[in-house]
Parts: structure tokens; sequence; C-alpha cells
């Protein structure tokens, strides 16, 4: 005898598939990894006598915050909100000032010569800094870089930074590297 | 004459609202992580407009430093702690974590495993440099500061 097919009854699907979306909205969370990335120096090796690199003083920009917050930029006393064309000047040098660091010619690779400023932004802390201040200041820092690399990518290729390819990218970046140096921690303030 | 005026209500049709839950399911699959530590430690992570994706989740470890929640305040005190996996710990820990989270990896990625340090804004840089000297000191050099995408600071 030929019965007709029963449907099969789907009615349930819909709550189980609502069980499942509950546990993974319970089980997972949604916040970004995010962040600003750093490469940390090497230790130096403890047996290695340390030589003192004789970096040129013009071409190096210590930027210290101290326990109670406060910026020091170059040796002057700065609100945050002027580091970033601190630093951005420090890094272009537009005007070849002689207390400002030098340029050297650097061959890069598919690109050619090219000034390259040997900047370098000493970022100097207490242990009683807080790490908001921290953050905020190596984001202006970073801010700094990033304009500049806009900047020398719209010179030189017509785009920003972020949208050139990832060649491109690179040859920006050997233009415009990132010499932020996070410091050997002074032992001030109490541990 | 009953007919006539009481039509009789058809059942809603609800065979399409599988399909739109399980949509739903497969966009949080998509879009969250699952958690794989419990937080132990308060913290809100600073603020910074320059904050950058990370491009490889699974090389990436994270240390907690915050405070300890409220149910954790009697035993441990008020003051920052640093989180490794499911518990405290202190720095010198740091060293057995890393080396671990870099056996866990596949050879060849090791050297890019990233340390993640998720960090509370109020917490001094004290602890943060002595965590940072161990991760050099144990050669984990790929760093990243935790941080909340903002609009960037007005002029």
């Amino acid at each position: 005898m030929a019965r007709p097919i029963n449907a099969v009854n789907t009615g349930s699907t819909a709550d189980i598939a609502f069980i499942v979306l509950v546990f993974f909205l319970i089980s997972s969370n949604m916040d970004s990894s995010g962040g600003l990335q750093r490469r940390l120096p090497p230790m130096p090796d403890e047996n290695q006598k340390v030589i003192d690199q004789k970096v040129n003083k013009r071409n190096v920009l210590v930027v210290r915050i101290n326990e109670s917050d406060r910026l020091y930029a170059g040796g002057e006393i700065m609100d945050i909100s002027m580091l970033k064309d601190k630093a951005k000047e420090f890094l272009t040098n537009p005007n070849n000032d002689p207390t400002l660091p030098e340029k050297e010619d650097k061959q890069i690779e598919g690109f050619g010569m090219c000034p390259v400023s040997k900047g370098v932004i000493s970022l100097q802390n207490t242990r009683g800094t807080s790490y908001d201040a921290y953050i905020k200041v190596q984001n202006e820092l970073v801010r700094a870089v990033n304009e500049v690399r806009d900047q020398f990518a719209m010179e030189n290729f017509g785009k920003s930074y972020i949208l050139l390819d990832e060649t491109k990218q690179e040859i920006v970046r050997k233009a415009v590297p990132q010499n932020i140096s996070e410091a050997e921690p002074k032992d001030t303030g109490k541990k | 004459m009953i007919n006539k005026k009481k039509k009789e209500m058809q059942p809603l049709n609800t065979s399409s609202l599988s399909d739109i839950v399980f949509m739903l399911l497969f966009f949080f699959m998509i879009t969250t992580t699952i958690r794989e530590t419990t937080k132990k430690v308060e913290f809100k992570i600073p603020e910074a407009s320059e904050s950058a994706k990370l491009e490889r989740k699974d090389l990436a470890s994270h240390i907690y430093v915050g405070t300890p929640i409220r149910s954790e305040q009697g035993k441990y005190g008020t003051d920052a702690r640093i989180q490794l996996n499911d518990s405290f710990k202190s720095v010198t820990d740091i060293r057995d974590f890393v080396a671990a989270e870099r056996e866990s990896l596949p050879e060849g990625d090791r050297g890019l495993m990233t340390i993640s340090i998720k960090a509370d804004q109020n917490v001094r840089m004290g602890i943060i440099t002595d965590i940072k000297q161990e991760l050099r000191r144990c050669s984990a050099l790929k760093i990243m500061y935790s941080a909340r995408k903002a609009a960037p600071a007005s002029e």
C-alpha cells in the first residue's frame, strides 16, 4: 500500500540551534586582540663587556615619563598633545637642522637611493609611571611614525601607506624605520 | 453560519526559524573566540588610536596583569598581580610559562610567538618592566601591549 511519506518534523531544530547558540554566547568572548606591537631588545650577554655605543647626541630624542606621569621630551616639559609634532619634526628634519638627526643615503631594494633618518627615540620610564600614560606616549610615537610613513608614501607612490601593496609597504618601512627604543629600566623609585 | 464568522487560524510557518537561528549561530562562531582562561584579575585595557590587529591569533600567549577579582581579594589582596593561564603567578614563573607556550607551537612558528600583555590601565610600570625584563631573559622578544582601538586624540 502506497502511503504518503510524512515530512520529518523539524519544529525542534530551532530549539536545538538556540541551545547551541546560547552555549557559544556563554563560552566565547568578543574582545578584539589588537594593540601596539613592539620588539624588545635582546638581553645583553653577561660575559660580554658592555661596549659603550657612541651615538651622536643629535640622533637621540629622549622621552621620559616620571612618577607623576609628567612628560619630558628632549629635556623640556611637554604636554602629550605636542609630542607627536615634536617626534615628527625629529624624524623628518625638513630643514636639515644640525641639531636634529642626520640622514644617511641608503640603497633600498626596488626603490633606489633614499635619505634615511638615523634618529632614535628613546623612551624611558620609572617604576611609578602609570601604564595608561606609558601606552598613551607609545601611541603618540607610533602615530608620529605612521604619519611620516603616510607622507612618504603619498609623495612617492601617491597613495597612503595602508593602501599600498606589500612590497611597497616594505620599501616605506625601510625608508622610515620605527626606531623606538625602550631603554633599560633605571633604578629609580623603590621596587 | 459559525464557519462563516470564525475562520480557522492558520498555524504560523516556523520552518525558516531554524535557518535564521543557524545563521546567527555561525555569525557568533566566526566572530568570537572561545574563552580559554577564567579571568581572575580585573583589567580595563588602555585606549590607543594606533592599535593594530594581531595577524596570527593562534601564536599569541596572554599575560594578564591587574587587581584580583573581588572573590579572590581576601586571599591575594588588592595589589596588581600577574595571571598566567588559570592562576596567580609571580614574575619568576614567566620563564616556565613562555617555555611551555613555545613548546606547544609547531616548530616553524616558534620564532613568531607573540606575548600579548593585557594590563589594567592603572597598574604601575614597575610590574610591567619586571615582566619585560623577564621576557627578554627568555628571549621572547615579540610583544604586544593590548589596547582598545579608539578615535585619535583631538588635535
